[in-house]
């Protein structure tokens, strides 16, 4: 355990997970990467695009869930961050759920090529989920769930 | 991941072996401020161990950016890959970093 009383993510903490994938981790950054991880590894397995493994997928992730445990959650570790994972012929389905009040989507969304975005260190996650995925939306009537959907072919 | 620091002549570089995310930028972060600190002014960052970066990451790269520059210092990236490239060209920072 660390000084907050979560315990340390293992490699092996989410290496049984198949889809559907629906698990809930604590509000720790340090979770982030063993379940992208997890997540990518199942997304190898069923054929998903190498680049889309490579890149799009950990990347629109991370920032989900990353997001879901900075603002979502304040990084309160009594809060989880909820994902699901579902995979169908057509689409991969990613949800992050966190326990925050939830955003305006469309009023966070920034153009890191406007006047002097340039140079801003944050405000670009949600333009690259944007970027990496087909679909980025929020479940309607729950505002702190946030869907990305990257299509198959 | 971890991060690895060396000297080449003049410059220091240091060399990002995994992901650069929100869960270690910080890591990287003090590794050079304390490099700063010790009168480094010119860095390279190597990313050929490096599968990708997200939002936090490349904030911390623009941050460190601005800090060197302020004490007119040199950061260049290096050995990117595609989609590293990708991510750069994307959030236009392509044309803030030297890339090599």
């Amino acid at each position: 355990m660390n000084d907050s009383g979560t315990s340390l993510p293992a490699d092996s903490w989410f290496g049984d997970l198949r889809f559907p994938i629906d698990v809930r981790i604590p509000s720790d950054v340090r979770f982030i990467e063993p379940i992208v991880g997890a997540v990518v590894k199942r997304c190898v397995e069923h054929s998903i695009p190498s680049k889309a493994c490579r890149l799009n997928v950990p990347v629109a992730l991370t920032e989900a869930i990353s997001n879901a445990i900075l603002r979502g959650n304040h990084e309160d570790t009594s809060k989880a961050v909820r994902i699901r994972v579902t995979i169908d012929d057509r689409d991969l389905i990613l949800e992050v759920e966190d326990e925050g009040a939830g955003f305006d989507l469309g009023a966070c969304l920034v153009d890191p090529g406007g006047d002097g975005n340039r140079f801003r260190e944050d405000g670009r996650g949600l333009f690259l989920m944007c970027s990496l995925m087909d679909r980025v939306e929020q479940v309607p009537e729950h505002a702190n769930i946030v869907r990305l959907t990257l299509h198959r072919a | 991941m971890a991060f690895s620091v060396r000297k080449d002549g003049d410059t220091c570089v240091v060399a990002v072996e995994g992901q650069l995310i929100v869960g270690n930028r910080q890591e990287l972060k003090q590794r050079v401020l304390d490099e700063l600190e010790r009168g480094e002014r010119k860095f390279l960052v190597d990313f050929g161990q490096t599968g990708y970066i997200d939002s936090s990451g490349l904030g911390v790269l623009v941050s460190l950016s601005k800090r060197i520059r302020e004490l007119n210092g040199d950061l260049r990236l290096s050995n990117l890959n595609d989609d590293l490239k990708t991510l750069f060209e994307l959030t236009k920072l392509d044309t803030l970093f030297q890339i090599a």
